[in-house]
């Protein structure tokens, strides 16, 4: 392998950022394809666990997107997962966890140009970070501990 | 003391509670609680600097919920756990008595829970002066130290969940970390997994932990995994400018929003 | 002292006791000898571990669309261990832990483990008010499971007792480290006999339906610290882990003051309270388990009593059960 490519992992609302992206390509824009999109129905939906289970998995990046606040399918979906980023984003930093390899963002339907961007950055700064060694090497030493209690 | 046992034999005599939830002297200079039902044997409550423990956790729990009406005796972290478990519809109002504590020792004579909300305002409520310290400390590390910080702490845990188990905002009888489909954590104590259920347990309890610090007592083996929970107080009362258990009536943080609440990472 | 210890390590793994900077005493690998405590009162986690660890891999699978196979672990790659300076408590419990593991079916993982294991025992020169050995058989000089047992003498050296062919070994690969004993005074710690366990045993026969068990748990939270700081616990759960195509199955501790322990998929929980769950784990030990493996199910060593956060004191408890 030349050069380090990322796993990026992007959790997006059904209203708005999925919709969004589908018109990036619609739009014949071009972004990463290091992304790796899984939509849910919003972002209020998206567990926290869902984002530490990408890490364990290999993701060297993950973005969350949804839309912009007001612009709610469901009202206030966006409101309460911004409220959870918050305290994550907190947490993660108080215990050593890497923010920078997490984009946060709000992508309406009418942004694809702009969705492209969030992408591009997000690979562009994941790439010059690197693998997330500490975690993956975490991962490693809790599936081979305790084999010969080494 | 003398007017903590008076008061608890009154409410026992007068059957106004079946039972009192109380510290009473344990073995080797411990105290531990009690559950007095007869009025005769109030006499072995205790109430000193040593009994730090939050008796909150016994309020749902099945054996104890059988007496009937609970009296308890009550510091602030306790006070404001019992706010928690209202507010979240965990214990009703009807089936609670509490004995206050104040800080320095005195029992304190709450007609309802109105009055202890109003007792519970006049109190300081961020996390105590030693966590703080220790949070400041830590807060300080940079990424690295901070991750290879808890990493080594973490190492430690042997998932007895014992700092669950002393928590009374963990009530739920069905924990996700239990949950195996999917398997959220491992059900083995690994670095991966162990650091996984730290952040679920301090997730779970953000803006409803009460800085009574029980979790990390509570650890056999000294993680200080109460300086997460702490850690999220702070942040919310910096964000949201609340702290939990204040009232029967709020909503935890998480569980409600503000328009206008403010971040700076969002793009 | 110094020098058995690095010949010990030449080609062994070495397992000893390590004070931490939170005053915590527990078992390292390969600590510096400098490190290593002689005078610990007791580890926080018995060592139980090293014939039991936490998590054990059981085998590994891996599936394809049509098939799975199995790939076993190989046991000759456990590696040789001398536990070093293990109190006589946490030595006796590995009869115990045999008593359950090879009671019908030998299990192969412990059988390895044990047959690889040098046990270098430690007498107890302090005790505190936690310690009853000595109300379950044992004392704080005790032999039982040590292949050698070291006693500390008034002059600072350590008295050896050569206990087992294992220890015999570990004497005649280095003669030179060991001269004769003179007879000085021996520093061993007293352990107050607090009950008559026999005479537990016969009560608990009929105290199954007894108002003790609930008066006396109301204040257990249910966490499992007590059986995980126990040498002598065995239950375990065993679980299947995938990622993809490729898994295993491994076994890890568990304990039976969880409510999920008994939980039935129907929903059903035969030990629905926590009392229950408590009075199964004094009757396991001091009931169920002489009856059936012939040998308590309890060493003494006082961890589960100092590590629990509510106070539920194991002796005091069997102190006023026999009074009843």
């Amino acid at each position: 392998m030349s050069e380090f490519e990322p796993k990026v992992v992007a959790f997006v609302c059904n209203w708005c950022t999925y919709a969004g992206a589908d018109l990036t390509g619609t739009s014949r824009i071009k972004y990463a394809s290091n992304v790796k999109i899984i939509r849910f129905p919003c972002t209020g939906r998206i567990d926290f666990m869902l984002l530490l289970k990408s890490f364990a998995n290999g993701a060297d990046g993950i973005i969350v997107s949804g839309c912009h606040p007001n612009d709610c399918h469901y009202t206030s979906g966006n409101f309460h997962a911004k409220r959870r980023w918050i305290m994550f984003k907190e947490l993660m930093d108080f215990m050593g966890i890497d923010m920078n390899r997490i984009t946060f963002s709000w992508v309406s339907a009418a942004e694809g140009a702009r969705w492209a961007e969030v992408v591009n950055s997000t690979v562009t700064r994941v790439r010059e970070l690197g693998p997330y060694v500490s975690y993956k090497q975490m991962v490693n030493t809790s599936i081979e501990e305790e084999v010969t209690h080494a | 003391m003398h007017n903590l046992i008076l008061k608890a034999k009154e409410l026992l005599e007068n059957k106004i509670v079946s039972v009192i939830i109380g510290f009473e002297t344990g073995s080797s200079g411990k105290v531990r609680p009690v559950f007095i039902t007869d009025s005769n044997k109030a006499d072995s409550l205790i109430f000193d600097e040593r009994c730090i423990q939050n008796l909150a956790v016994y309020l749902t729990k099945k054996e104890v919920k059988q007496f009937g009406k609970m009296g308890i005796v009550a510091t602030l972290p306790i006070m404001r756990s019992i706010m928690v478990l209202i507010s979240e519809q965990q214990l009703s109002p009807e089936n609670v008595v509490v004995l206050g504590i104040s800080g320095d020792g005195e029992v304190l004579d709450f007609a309802d829970i109105t009055v202890m909300q109003h007792y519970i305002e006049k109190c300081e409520l961020g996390n105590p002066a030693k966590e703080q310290d220790m949070l400041a400390t830590l807060n300080r590390l940079n990424m690295q130290e901070k991750f290879e910080f808890w990493q080594k702490e973490f190492s430690k845990c042997i998932k007895c969940y014992a700092c669950r188990q002393s928590c009374p905002m963990c009530y739920c009888t069905r924990c996700a970390v239990e949950c195996n489909q999917p398997q959220w954590i491992p059900v083995q104590s690994n670095n991966l997994g162990n650091m996984e259920w730290h952040i679920l347990r301090a997730m779970h309890l953000a803006g409803r932990c009460i800085s009574c610090g029980e979790c990390g007592r509570a650890c056999p083996v000294g993680i200080p995994c109460h300086l997460l929970t702490m850690h999220l107080v702070d942040q919310a009362q910096s964000y949201f400018g609340v702290y939990a258990g204040i009232s029967d009536k709020m909503s935890s943080v998480l569980s409600t929003y503000a328009p206008n609440d403010k971040e700076s990472f969002i793009i | 002292m110094a020098k058995l210890y690095a010949k010990l390590s030449e080609d062994r793994k070495i397992y000893a006791p390590v004070e931490a900077s939170d005053k915590k005493v527990n078992y390292q690998y390969n600590p510096d000898f400098k490190d290593v405590t002689f005078d610990h009162l007791q580890s926080t986690l018995s060592v139980k571990n090293v014939v039991f660890p936490k998590v054990e891999n059981l085998f590994y699978f891996t599936n394809s669309k049509t098939e799975s196979s199995v790939t076993d672990i190989d046991l000759d790659k456990i590696p040789e261990v001398v536990l070093w300076g293990a109190h006589p408590c946490d030595t006796a419990a590995y009869d115990v832990l045999r008593s359950i593991f090879c009671w019908d079916i030998k299990d192969e993982f412990f059988a390895k483990r044990l047959e690889k294991l040098t046990v270098v025992g430690l007498a107890c020169s302090t005790s505190d008010a936690y310690c009853f050995c000595t109300s379950v058989g044992i004392s704080p000089d005790a032999v039982k499971g040590s292949d050698i047992l070291l006693l500390k003498l008034e002059n600072g050296d350590y008295k050896v007792s050569i206990i087992t062919e294992k220890g015999k070994a570990i004497l005649e690969q280095s003669p030179d480290l060991f001269e004769s004993y003179n007879n000085e005074a021996e520093i061993v710690a007293t352990v107050k006999q607090r009950f008559d366990y026999k005479q537990v045993t016969e009560h608990l026969k009929d105290s199954f339906e007894n108002p003790f068990w609930v008066n006396n748990s109301l204040r257990c939270v249910g966490c499992g610290a007590c059986a995980y700081v126990c040498p002598t616990c065995a239950c375990f759960d065993i679980q299947d882990e995938a990622q993809g195509s490729y898994g295993r199955r491994y076994r890890s501790w568990d304990s039976c003051g969880f409510g999920l322990f008994t939980l039935h998929t129907s929903g059903h929980n035969p030990r629905e309270v926590q009392s229950q769950r408590w009075r199964q784990r004094v009757m396991h030990k001091f009931s169920y388990m002489p009856e059936r493996n012939e040998s308590l199910g309890c060493v003494g060593c006082g961890r589960c009593s100092r590590a629990c956060p509510v106070d539920m004191n194991i002796a005091e408890q069997l102190e006023v059960l026999q009074s009843i």
